[in-house]
């Protein structure tokens, strides 16, 4: 529970803390919210000689709107997302994730770009912006790059980012139709990873049928996955019973799961089964009800 | 300012916590927030295998890391005669490991330096190298005589530790042969960890030119410790001074001596400096104990009307590499012969087997009387088979077999003499609260609607108040408890108990005993435990014997203090003392109810105004040899909801009647319902220690290891019956166990009841989500 011996700098410009990160590469670690890092350095799991904080570059803080999209400032915390009630009416799906993260200590240091970058399988971010269809926009000593979420995660705390590269935002797509979110997450206690996740989001045109839809899967895979075939058999279609069904068996089909501790991996799919196929049905309601964006 | 609570008469009230005001403020002062001058750390280095010969410790690196001060092993240990000591329950543990480890997250050598990160580092840089054995994990393989005999320093060529068995065995076959009805089950209390908040440490404070150790430690037993180290160690008893400071929680996780403990001392003697070792979380997770680990078989037999003719029990209990259980000399089963339950069963039969395994040692009893929990579980089980078997509603199946109020003393099968109890009463309020029948009738409806939705029940009985000097001991020590009074000029009181909370309201409930008795307020009396310098002797906390013992000891000091007083008031009020009354707060002359006077009155007249010839002072010690051990009891329904597409319990309702007699404070009693209650919650459905075939601990933290927050706590209803002990001073029995022992059946009992219409009788504990989902697919049952 003590971490090794390290160094520690805390730049005040984004280009400085791309130049520490350039000079000490692989023995360099980003500090964001510290909330799976201190963690692994704990545990002596992770030992970066340089520990650079990030939390005093001005640059990563904050956030905007444009047109047709949001963009979140790297430092962007869960809470802060949690207790902005404004993001609902174009961005449904943000607060209802954020909520679901572990407890209210976590979220108020966690960071958006932090829990991407750090890659877990289990994270709910990953999930929920891979259903949005987000990016992150990475600075290195080249410059800027965008990365789909989808690309960003390679595989299980593996991602594309360069070791000199730091997340500098996530831009998340505005909807063009109706839309409506929902959320589910079955954990053993509040503070725990999601044993699965489910994030989806589903817009519709006038006649109320889906014109877009995201499904993310936590926890079922090396990465957040992306149950593309559910998706593509409710494009075109009004949410229904049926189709519904379909879609959900198809995101079970999709799942990857594993065996462990929180249970096997056909438990684990035939959740991702029960979970689509409830959260559809809520958004459907909600889309009825007119509690959604545009309604 | 600190909170006055100036009620006269205060036993039974709801009197605020006078330790809260340190502890809700952060001013409490537990171990690790003591820094002496001069201060080293210690570290452990760890064994990753179960099961290894060590080839070869080299300590050099780290002995060369700049602020590393000694690093010790087992083999530096061995000169010294201390690479073992000897365990409560009779066995020996090695403190440093020599030969070979016997479990994973062993100690291997210690490292003492100048910060605690230091120590870290050179814990790390000790190289050990092992050669892997085959590691017996399995207890029932750990017994066949194929297996590997871990224990190379015993004569005794088995893995077997001991076998022990109460009870008619002959009387308990025939009748089993001749019920109508027989049912078995096999029932597992799996391994779990007690888990404080507050891991276990100490700091060793050894000064050499006064030959005196000061010895800082988190314990729930600190004359007892002293004791223990007087003998080990062989410094003289009178030249150690153990502290028990705040204590963040015990449960049974701080009564035993650990390996830490040892090495710090040690290191501590050889320095001439301050050492302090205190566990990080998976180190008290791994190492320093665990609980339960009981796989019973049971056998219960009934006739047609579902009178209960005779239990048959046989367990396996796996106690890990060494036997550390914490039980009474006599009782390597601790009180697991409370297995009858609150049952008027004929005949009955027990049997334990403890076996050595490549896991960490222990045996503890977590919240409960010794081994109580187990039996309590297993025959509250067992009962809900019964009752599914005869198609009995499972209340109707407890009230035909309770022991009836008039048969009280009782006499067990298994040979206790329960003092007093009613459990038909204590069960009928239960379902009064919930409303059992309308509960019942809804059940009925939503399973025509498909639905799960289940009421278990359990109605136990503990044993607690360990115990009478005629059977109960550790290591040759009675376990008798104590009290010293001291009542000042001014009447205000210092008393000092022999045992030592850790979160259980002592310096409250033990001011209410004394207030109540000298006619003082709770304000007036100052509760000092921990000190062995000061305190009288007694033997600790734990197993729900503070209130049957020291409290005992605290009413009979305090009438001891006021029979003197009595003389006084009579000097004071001009009569002969047989002419003067107590009315529970004066002393009051006979016949002339306005000539009295207060104990702070004869309090001052103790040192002021004495009688001719009479020794000054007021005050008296109580050494409490209790006549016989108390028996709480309960009825708790639980009422659950099952998730059919996840298999998630959800807990819909929770009432617990208890009946621990006199209650001193119903506001304390509810707090150790509550959280006696979580504790048995998270048992039934999230906690466990398990291995893997190599003997690899699978939870060793808190992402693993799950302690429930308040968001999943369910909401607990409380109830009570009393019906006080006849024997104890002021009729108290103890409760801070009750919810642990009673919980965890009544959780698993509506389970299996919400499962039964497909023929389930039995999942064992923890009730993972899955697990019901599993059990929930196989029946066909899907969203
Ligand atoms: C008890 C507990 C429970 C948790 N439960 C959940 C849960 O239920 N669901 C969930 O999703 N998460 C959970 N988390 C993780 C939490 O959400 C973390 O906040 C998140 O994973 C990491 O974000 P952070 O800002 O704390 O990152 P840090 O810990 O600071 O960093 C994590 C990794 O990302 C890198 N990094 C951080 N920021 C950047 C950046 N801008 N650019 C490049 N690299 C960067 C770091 O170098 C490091 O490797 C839990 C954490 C804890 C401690």
């Amino acid at each position: 529970m003590f971490p090794n011996a390290f160094d520690y700098a805390a730049p005040t410009s984004l280009d400085e803390a791309v130049d520490l990160l350039s000079r000490y590469g692989d023995d360099a670690k980003v500090l964001a919210g510290g909330q799976s890092l201190l963690p692994m350095m704990k545990l002596r799991l992770a030992a970066p000689a340089w520990v650079i904080d990030i939390n005093r570059v001005p640059e990563l803080d904050g956030r905007r709107e444009s047109d047709d999209a949001l963009i979140l400032g790297a430092l962007t915390r869960h809470s802060a997302i949690e207790w902005d009630r404004d993001l609902d009416a174009d961005y449904p799906l943000l607060r209802e994730t954020a909520a679901l993260i572990a407890d209210p200590l976590v979220r108020n240091r966690g960071t958006v770009a932090g829990s991407l970058a750090h890659a877990d399988p289990a994270a709910d971010w990953a999930a929920c912006l891979m259903a949005l269809g987000a990016s992150v926009t990475a600075r290195g000593p080249q410059g800027d790059r965008l990365i789909p979420v989808e690309d960003l995660l390679v595989d299980t705390l593996t991602t594309s980012l360069e070791l000199d590269e730091i997340i500098t935002g996530v831009t998340v797509p505005r909807p063009a139709g109706r839309a409506a979110a929902k959320s589910l997450k079955l954990e053993r206690k509040v503070g725990d990873f999601a044993v699965v996740g489910v994030s989806l989001q589903v817009e519709v045109g006038s006649g109320g049928a889906v014109s877009r839809v995201g499904i993310g899967l936590a926890a079922v895979g090396p990465t957040a996955l992306r149950a593309r075939e559910a998706e593509a058999v409710l494009m075109g279609r009004p949410l229904g019973p049926e189709v519904i069904r379909e879609a959900a068996a198809l995101a079970a089909a999709a799942a990857d799961p594993a065996s462990d501790r929180r249970g096997s991996a056909a438990y684990k799919r035939d959740v991702v089964r029960v979970f689509v196929e409830r959260g559809l049905t809520a958004v459907q309601h909600r889309l009825a009800d007119g509690q959604a964006l545009g309604a | 300012m600190a909170l006055e609570i100036t009620e006269s008469r205060p036993l039974g009230k709801p009197i605020k916590r006078k330790e809260d005001a340190r502890f809700v403020r952060g001013q409490g002062r537990y171990l690790d927030d003591i820094k002496l001058p001069d201060m080293l750390y210690l570290a452990l280095v760890r064994s990753p295998y179960a099961h290894a010969r060590i080839t070869r410790i080299d300590t050099s690196r780290a002995q060369a890391l700049p602020g590393v001060r000694l690093v010790l092993t087992g083999e530096d240990l061995a000169k010294m005669n201390l690479a073992w000591m000897p365990t409560l329950a009779g066995d020996q543990q090695m403190v440093l490991a020599t030969g070979k480890v016997l479990f994973q997250y062993q100690e291997v050598a210690a490292v003492v330096a100048d910060s605690r990160a230091l120590a870290e580092d050179g814990a790390q840089l000790v190289e050990v190298e092992y050669d892997p054995l085959p590691a017996v994990v399995d207890p029932f393989w750990a017994l066949s005589p194929q297996a590997p005999v871990l224990r190379e320093d015993r004569e005794e060529a088995s893995n077997r530790i001991f076998h022990w068995e109460v009870g008619d065995l002959d009387g308990t076959e025939r009748a089993l042969r001749d019920a109508a009805t027989v049912v078995t089950e096999r029932i597992r209390m799996p391994r779990v960890h007690p888990a404080p908040l507050e891991p276990c440490g100490c700091i060793a404070d050894y000064n050499a030119a006064r030959g005196h150790l000061t010895w800082y430690v988190t314990s729930q037993a600190p004359h007892a410790h002293r004791t223990v180290l007087a003998m080990v160690a062989g410094l003289p008893e009178h030249k150690i001074h153990v502290i028990s400071p705040d204590i963040g929680g015990g449960f049974g996780n701080k009564v035993p001596v650990f390996p830490g403990y040892v090495a710090a001392i040690v290191a501590s003697i050889s320095l001439n400096r301050p050492v302090k070792w205190i566990e990080a979380r998976t180190e008290n997770l791994t190492s320093t104990n665990f609980a339960r680990d009981y796989h019973m078989e049971v056998a219960l037999g009934a006739d047609r009307d579902g009178r209960v003719t005779a239990l048959r029990v046989s367990t396996v209990a796996d106690h890990g590499a060494f036997d550390a259980a914490a039980d009474p000399t006599k009782f390597p089963a601790g009180l697991f012969s409370i297995v009858t339950g609150s049952y008027d069963f004929p005949v009955a039969y027990a049997a334990v087997d403890g076996v050595y395994t490549n896991k960490a040692p222990g045996g503890v009893a977590y919240r409960c009387s010794f081994r109580v929990t187990e039996a309590s579980f297993l025959i509250e089980r067992a009962m809900n088979t019964l009752a599914l078997r005869l198609n009995m509603d499972p209340a109707e199946l407890r009230q035909r077999n309770f022991i009836a109020p008039e048969r009280f003393p009782y006499q067990s099968p298994l040979g206790w003499t329960y003092d007093s109890g009613h459990y038909a009463a204590t069960l009928q309020k239960a379902l009064d609260i919930v409303d059992y029948p309308a509960l019942r009738r809804e059940q009925a409806e939503r399973r025509a609607r498909g639905e799960l939705m289940g009421i278990g029940l359990s109605t136990f009985t503990e044993i607690v108040g360990a115990g009478p000097s005629s059977t109960f001991d550790i290591l040759g020590i009675k376990m008798f408890d104590s009290c010293e009074i001291r009542v000042h000029p001014t009447g205000k009181v210092i008393a000092r108990l022999g045992t030592r909370h850790q979160g259980q309201g002592h310096e409250t409930t033990f001011a209410q005993v004394i207030a109540e008795e000298l006619g003082l307020t709770t304000d007036d009396v100052l509760i000092e435990e921990g000190d062995t310098d000061t305190a009288p002797y007694g033997l600790g906390t734990y197993a729900s014997r503070s209130t049957p013992l020291a409290g005992g000891a605290a009413a009979l000091a305090a009438r001891r203090v006021r029979d003197k007083a009595k003389k006084i008031a009579a000097h004071l009020l001009e009569v002969d003392e047989a002419e003067v009354e107590w009315d529970g707060q004066n002393f009051v002359a006979m016949g002339a109810p306005d000539r009295s006077v207060t104990m702070p009155a004869v309090a001052l007249a103790a040192y002021t105004n004495l009688p001719h010839g009479m020794e000054p002072g007021l005050e008296a010690t109580y050494y409490y040899d209790p006549p016989n051990l108390t028996f709480p009891n309960g009825a708790y329904v639980a009422v659950v909801d099952i998730d059919k597409g996840t298999g998630a319990v959800t807990v819909r309702r929770f009432v617990a009647v208890d009946d621990c007699g006199t209650v001193i404070n119903p506001m304390v009693v509810d707090g150790q319902i509550h959280g006696g209650l979580t504790e048995g919650f998270a048992i039934a459905f999230m906690q466990e220690i398990p291995f893997d075939e190599d003997g690899n601990c699978l939870a060793p933290n808190f992402m693993d290891y799950l302690v429930p927050t308040a968001v999943e706590t369910p909401h607990w209803e409380t109830g009570r019956t009393v019906t006080p002990s006849p024997h104890h001073p002021i009729g108290a029995k103890g409760v801070g166990e009750s919810p642990n022992v009673g919980s965890p059946a009544a959780f698993a009992n509506a389970v299996i009841d919400a499962l039964s219409p497909l023929g389930v009788t039995n999942i064992d504990i923890p009730l993972f989500p899955w697990k019901v989902w599993e059990v929930l697919r196989e029946h066909g049952v899907a969203e």
